[in-house]
């Protein structure tokens, strides 16, 4: 995947000289992972700026930049130091296209590995879509495969809004193909898995932690449909809806934590929307709201288990399968 | 931008610092009030403090006598005074309206401070950058704003520069290159010095020969100790960015007083001394009489050459003083009676005033034609804000996204944008 990520990256920057990134080690190092490896020697040390460690001021200049003409990329070394930023994600970023009466717009990628990876410890393992979700005036987008992670990155990178781009630490190495050139739309969701009885709805990582479930499923007879998300805020509600509509039950499976997360928004524009389709209130399995301990178990815990899918999924849909196969 | 120049300018000597009028110290009596030093910047101590690029001329020979100031052109007279006296008509009109109740919230005067958003931005070019804090009006006014877009903002007017949606903290204006106000210590700084590394950008990475516009951030005394701005003094000087820091020090954060928050720069000095900070972030920091818009447009004309020429930031420290109280919701009861009158008897604009007559540059008549001018101006401004409609509920949702896909897909497939009812404004539209 930070293959992808670097293609998208390497056309956009080739196709639009105003296109370029701020980060902590994004130019000689790379990037975190690896998501520059080697730009700067093509585009020069301006393009794929090496900035200090001050995220709040690197964050406001690529506000600024973005202001009067350049499109940055601003990478997050991991989307947890972007606390440190959130003066300018909030305030500038988000709100300044509406305080300046429309007079100036802010053409910018925040991107970068977030999520719990394989022990990191409380603070390397946050996910701070919840956090960023309430801020007006910015689209908050999770690429979770290969194929959607560079079409996504592409049409973030194009987009006049600022989008909050989040990657996943341990999806980097994930293989697939690509979709060549094409910019994916970012409000849309993807539909990972056609089904009738069930409806899950995810994102980034616990995509993954679905599909595994879904295996078990299967063998025990059951049909999910699986949607994952991309587009965190806004929701694709036409997807959504209609989704709901046929399974007429719905999971939510979210790496955030439970309190104030993606899910309890979503859940509540269900439950406004959708009342009458549902025949089983909608149910959130999210991270524990806990710090993430570094103990694997503990940490292993925190998490959305693939197992605790396959439960849920018994729970609400099991009685209407025996009644079909009655 | 492996042409990424460590060239740092020698540090330099600012004059004779503004012995410091310290209200109640921690400890001890309360001290009696020092006016400050009369002495002008002189010339020499300013090229010591701009390291001319090796190829020009060292500007003078070290004489120590302080050279007679570039004596004023009509035009440039009239042009300071009319921005100045414009900006205190502006913010004194304001200060009516606001207790009439036609503006609300919290209203920022500059009143005081004209010499520095005058003797800076009449000094620079109209396709030079600005950004401001809240304290935003006369910054505006000075970069060209009409004021009556201005008056039209703060009454909350459709026709208000940013539509009614920005109000007093924040005034911004494309046309202008102003690129805001900033309701929150040391937020601006940063956009300014994104605008300056686009400048930058365009001229290294692009190739655009031309694009040498400077940017000009102001801020006040209490944001000097915010991270943002010492972030900022790094990368501008690292960069080797064209902005210039002009530190609007007034003395006081809302009821702090300066010497209260700001520990000395220097490990032998008592007083804090904010431009003795450039020179720890490899720029000129150069300390300015804020309330003579002739000294703070000389310390500008250098400061914005240097930029200019790529040679990079400067930190300009201008000592002025506000008329009014933080805001016009602020009680004002901290700063002592003697300290306003001793900033009072400084006055910029009736200071301008002198220097122009007895320099005989216009006349008593020229300046009065300005003066009334701009207050028919002023008069204009409240009337055009007064008879403009409010804004409609259609125009809520107008500006949240520059692409309004950014609201997302409805349940019907349509964005939510394309749905009828949408401008009346309810964002969820669910």
């Amino acid at each position: 995947m930070w293959e992808a990520l670097r293609e998208a990256v390497d056309e956009e920057m080739e196709r639009d000289p105003t296109v370029c990134m701020f980060g902590e080690d994004v130019g000689h190092y790379g990037g975190s992972y690896k998501v520059t490896y080697d730009l700067y020697k093509k585009y020069g040390d301006m393009r794929l700026l090496d900035t200090p460690i001050c995220e709040n001021a690197f964050m406001g200049m690529g506000i600024g930049a973005a202001m009067t003409g350049l499109r940055p990329i601003v990478e997050g070394m991991n989307m947890g130091f972007l606390l440190l930023a959130y003066n300018q994600i909030s305030n500038n970023a988000g709100m300044l296209h509406y305080t300046s009466g429309g007079q100036y717009k802010v053409p910018l990628v925040v991107r970068g590995p977030g999520g719990v990876g394989r022990q990191l410890g409380a603070e390397h393992s946050q996910r701070l879509e919840s956090y960023f979700q309430s801020i007006p005036g910015v689209q908050l987008v999770a690429c979770s495969t290969v194929s959607n992670a560079k079409a996504l990155l592409k049409s973030a990178i194009r987009s006049d809004n600022p989008i909050i781009f989040f990657e996943h630490v341990l999806l980097y190495n994930v293989k697939g193909d690509t979709q060549e050139g094409y910019c994916q739309p970012l409000e849309r969701a993807e539909i990972a898995r056609a089904g009738s009885d069930v409806t899950i709805l995810c994102y980034s990582r616990m995509r993954y932690v679905v599909m595994q479930a879904c295996q078990q499923l299967e063998k025990d007879g059951f049909n999910p449909e699986v949607i994952d998300l991309i587009s965190l805020k806004p929701f694709d509600m036409e997807t959504i809806a209609r989704s709901v509509r046929k399974t007429r039950k719905v999971i939510i499976v979210e790496e955030c934590m439970k309190t104030g997360g993606i899910g309890a928004s979503l859940s509540a524009v269900i439950n406004e929307t959708l009342f009458d389709d549902l025949d089983h209130q909608v149910i959130r399995l999210s991270s524990q709201d806990v710090p993430t301990a570094y103990a694997y178990e503990l940490e292993a815990a925190t998490i959305v288990q693939p197992e605790q899918v396959v439960d849920a999924v018994k729970r609400i849909a099991g009685s209407s399968r025996q009644l079909v196969a009655a | 931008m492996s042409a990424l120049l460590h060239q740092l300018p020698s540090s330099c000597q600012g004059y004779a610092p503004r012995p410091s009028v310290p209200q109640q110290g921690l400890k001890g009596s309360a001290p009696q009030v020092q006016c400050r030093p009369t002495r002008i910047l002189s010339h020499r101590t300013l090229a010591q403090a701009v390291s001319a690029p090796p190829a020009a001329p060292e500007k003078s020979k070290g004489k120590d006598k302080p050279k007679q100031q570039k004596s004023l052109t009509p035009e440039v007279a009239k042009d300071l005074y009319r921005d100045m006296f414009l900006g205190r008509e502006f913010e004194e009109m304001c200060a009516q309206m606001y207790y009439r109740g036609k503006m609300f919230g919290f209203v920022h005067l500059y009143s005081g401070q004209e010499a520095v958003s005058t003797g800076v931005l009449r000094a620079m070019r109209p396709d030079d950058y600005v950004c401001s804090t809240y304290r935003d009006h006369v910054h505006a006014l000075s970069k060209g704003v009409p004021a009556k877009n201005i008056m039209a903002e703060l009454f909350g007017k459709k026709t208000g520069i940013c539509r009614g949606q920005g109000g007093s903290m924040h005034m911004f204006s494309a046309e202008h290159n102003l690129l805001g106000g900033f309701a929150f210590i040391g937020e601006g700084i940063p956009i300014g010095l994104g605008a300056a590394f686009g400048v930058k950008y365009r001229k290294e990475s692009i190739g655009l020969e031309g694009s040498d516009q400077v940017v000009a951030s102001f801020f006040g005394d209490g944001t000097c100790n915010v991270g943002q701005f010492y972030e900022c003094l790094n990368m501008a000087s690292l960069y080797k960015l064209p902005i210039i820091f002009v530190v609007e020090n007034n003395l006081w954060a809302i009821g702090m007083n300066h010497p209260r928050a700001t520990g000395p720069s220097d490990p032998n000095d008592t007083e804090p001394h904010i431009w003795k900070k450039g020179p720890a972030f490899g720029m000129p920091g150069v300390l300015v009489d804020g309330m003579d818009v002739q000294k703070v447009r000389e310390v500008a004309v250098e400061a914005v050459a240097r930029a200019r020429a790529g040679l990079g930031p400067t930190l300009i420290e201008a000592e002025t003083y506000r008329f009014r109280g933080h805001s016009l919701a602020d009680p004002d009861e901290l700063r002592r009676k003697e300290e306003k009158e001793h900033y009072a008897a400084r006055d910029p604009i009736p200071q301008l005033k002198k220097a122009i007559l007895e320099g005989n540059i216009l006349t008593q008549d020229e300046l009065k034609e300005i003066e009334k001018d701009v207050l028919a101006e002023v008069d204009a401004a409240v009337q055009f804000a007064e008879e403009s409609p409010k804004p409609d509920k259609a125009q809520l949702l107008e500006n949240v996204f520059a692409d309004p896909k950014g609201f997302g897909i409805h349940e019907d497939g349509r964005y939510k944008y394309q749905m009828p009812g949408f401008s009346s404004g309810n964002s969820a539209l669910v």
